[in-house]
């Protein structure tokens, strides 16, 4: 079988999501004929007559369309083109959809999802992270998926959940990532050990999975053997299996491509500090963007996210303490 | 009767709408059921000022509707509850309650017993029954165009839209937000059945239109959106009947969205913590500050479809429903924060633990 990349399991499982329930609908900007900014809906407009369409440039009303329709038993999937455009549709989402359920006992199938976090080249409007934004508010569950496995099963699962849900897919891995296939399906909610070791925890997510399994990697050359958590989903987050790896560990690092202030990494290292403040050894660190809106020119991208260099460097701190 | 009608688009005079408009019996019919709707709202909120000028049993604001009672009935009466799909806004108990809304809803949600729809989790006017078509507005003006439109989006894509029709309000101030334009402009191009009121109150809490607008008047707005206009006299409970009977007809009869834009007076402060002492006294004098219940009661009369005995035992009835409901809802009770349960997702394993 040839290799799936992260954007083909997206599309795959919309396929599947449309094929397996008529309730299912795709919504968004050139999502039809055109397949998408980022053709994660290639062909599916064709394949699915009536249930891909296009959206005016419009997504406050396109996240309120999504809530209408789920109120009457549809399950939309509305496309953000950009992330970092969801600001727009933000009412809708943590006002309209986020408190249908507790306010009115209406379930709000919809799934959003939202071309994530930063590439070179994209600068400040086209490059964000949301997941921490939207983990602020009760009512959404906020998917974060690092692999094509997960992109795929999370995808579907998202989509089946009777619940608003945040599916913030990276740009990064669009193309970068593949896999053999799909693989097996894991359970939304739980955490996965990436990589095992002793000394000490690597807690993220999305993108920054893969730059921190290339830093436990530059470890393990002078001795150490850090064990990588990958969150999958950032709400809920598995607390159980952060504590439980710091239990063994003794040391915490969260790491995350959101901006600095509070968010998903803060998020990490309150609950360690306040649930498990007798397991560490070390003070818990965390590493996120720098605290400026994201740049455009590669030099300066590279130096505002974090990466392999600077997680390792990190990690060195936090082993030396 | 003023009413107008202004149009992008050319439609035949002998189109079903206007069919159905010159229909005498049924505007008699309309006008009355407009009518009832119009008494019984008076007098529910009248209970509902003076329970909150009374203190201690209404907790937070009460909206009331004074003065807007026939352009908003005129249009709830034309929705059929569990079929058509309705968005009302805060002015709306007298559309609400032609929609079919018991008055025992109001009164929970406002009293915030575990009764109500909203069981003390939402008050006053956020109330609806959305499963049923009835959605629950929430503050921000102009959010639930777009979800109405998507109720309707949804069954048209399934094949079961049939003859079902949504309605939404919004006032002069609503009409400046991202959210009103959008969701028209969505569904003026999903060309979906869909009639929206804009009830043009002259004050968005104290701002003046001047501040808030500077179209000539708010139904030229229906040309750039590519929808029919309508212009009415909302103190004028006849017109109200006659042009929304023809907005709903022609959003029915497949003839897109239409946008009703009623001209009135805010009879009543923002909310009832406001005394709206902004509006200039000259204003309450001029045809829009007209009581539209005073008008329609007149009306009645002057067309022979009621005398005073039989207004004044619609009013008396009222009365009754009103003084039985909250005799009933007093006895109700309130939220228990212990045995509320907390949970604002539906997915039970996806509720996260405790980590305060």
């Amino acid at each position: 079988m040839s290799a799936i990349t992260y954007l083909e399991a997206i599309r795959e499982a919309q396929f599947e999501a449309l094929r397996r329930d008529k309730n299912v609908f795709l919504y968004g900007q050139d999502i039809n004929a055109f397949g998408g900014a980022f053709k994660a809906t290639k062909n599916l407009g064709a394949q699915f007559p009536g249930r891909v369409f296009d959206s005016p440039i419009s997504e406050d009303a396109m996240i309120g369309m999504a809530i209408g329709a789920a109120v009457e038993g549809a399950r939309p999937i509305v496309e953000m083109q950009f992330a970092d455009f969801s600001s727009v549709g933000f009412n809708q989402i943590i006002n309209q959809a986020a408190t249908l359920f507790w306010r009115t006992e209406t379930p709000c199938p919809i799934t959003i999802r939202l071309p994530s976090g930063g590439t070179a080249g994209s600068g400040p409007f086209h490059s964000q992270s949301m997941e921490s934004i939207y983990a602020h508010y009760p009512g959404l569950v906020i998917v974060t998926p690092a692999t094509v496995e997960d992109a795929y099963w999370m995808l579907l699962e998202s989509v089946q959940l009777n619940d608003p849900v945040i599916f913030c897919e990276h740009k990064f891995l669009y193309y970068h990532l593949k896999a053999d296939d799909l693989g097996q399906p894991m359970p939304l909610g739980k955490a996965r050990i990436a990589r095992p070791g002793r000394d000490a925890t690597l807690v993220t997510y999305s993108a920054m999975l893969h730059e921190s399994l290339k830093a436990a990697e530059e470890l393990r050359l002078d001795g150490y053997e850090v064990e990588v958590l990958d969150l999958r989903s950032v709400k809920p987050m598995d607390t159980d299996t952060i504590l439980a790896s710091v239990a063994r560990t003794g040391r915490l690092l969260a790491v995350g491509e959101a901006f600095p202030w509070g968010g998903v990494t803060a998020e990490i290292i309150t609950r360690v500090s306040a649930e498990a403040f007798h397991l560490l050894d070390a003070p818990p660190m965390r590493l996120n963007s720098k605290d400026t809106p994201i740049p455009y020119h590669p030099n300066l991208w590279k130096s505002h996210r974090p990466t392999t260099a600077t997680i390792s460097a990190r990690l060195r701190e936090l082993l030396r303490y | 009767m003023s009413a107008a009608s202004s149009s992008p688009a050319s439609h035949s005079p002998t189109s079903p709408g206007a069919q159905a408009a010159r229909d005498d019996d049924n505007l008699k019919e309309d006008f009355l059921r407009t009518l009832r709707c119009m008494i019984r709202a008076r007098i529910l909120e009248e209970k509902l000022g003076s329970l909150y000028r009374a203190g201690g049993r209404i907790v937070g604001g009460v909206y009331l509707g004074r003065g807007q009672e026939a352009f908003s009935a005129a249009a709830g009466i034309h929705l059929r509850w569990g079929r058509d799909v309705y968005g009302p806004l805060l002015r709306d108990q007298a559309g609400r309650m032609a929609f079919g809304e018991p008055i025992l809803d109001t009164l929970r949600t406002y009293l915030g017993t575990v009764t109500g729809p909203m069981r003390g989790r939402d008050g006053n006017i956020h109330r609806g029954r959305p499963r049923e078509g009835y959605m629950a507005m929430i503050s921000h003006l102009g959010s639930l165009i777009s979800v109405v439109t998507g109720a309707l989006f949804a069954r048209r894509m399934r094949g079961d839209l049939g003859d079902s029709v949504g309605a939404s309000s919004i006032g002069d101030g609503g009409t400046s937000t991202g959210a009103f334009h959008e969701g028209l402009n969505l569904a003026a191009v999903e060309k979906l059945p869909l009639v929206v009121s804009v009830a043009n109150n002259q004050f968005a809490y104290s701002t003046p239109t001047q501040r808030q607008y500077a179209c000539n008047d708010l139904v030229d707005r229906a040309l750039g959106y590519g929808v029919r206009g309508h212009r009415i006299d909302a103190t004028d409970p006849l017109a109200c009947v006659t042009v929304m009977r023809e907005a709903f007809a022609r959003a029915r009869a497949g003839e897109g969205p239409q946008l009703v834009v009623g001209n009135l007076l805010r009879l009543a402060g923002h909310g009832e913590h406001d005394d709206a002492s902004y509006v200039p006294k000259a204003m309450r004098d001029t045809a829009e500050a007209r009581d539209c219940l005073q008008v329609g009661m007149d009306q009645a009369r002057s067309q022979g479809w009621a005398d005073a005995e039989q207004l004044a035992s619609w009013q008396a009835q009222a009365k009754r429903e009103v003084d039985e409901a909250l005799a009933q809802v007093s006895k109700e009770a309130a939220p228990d924060p212990f045995r509320e349960n907390w949970r604002a997702l539906s997915t039970p394993h996806l509720l996260e633990g405790a980590h305060e």
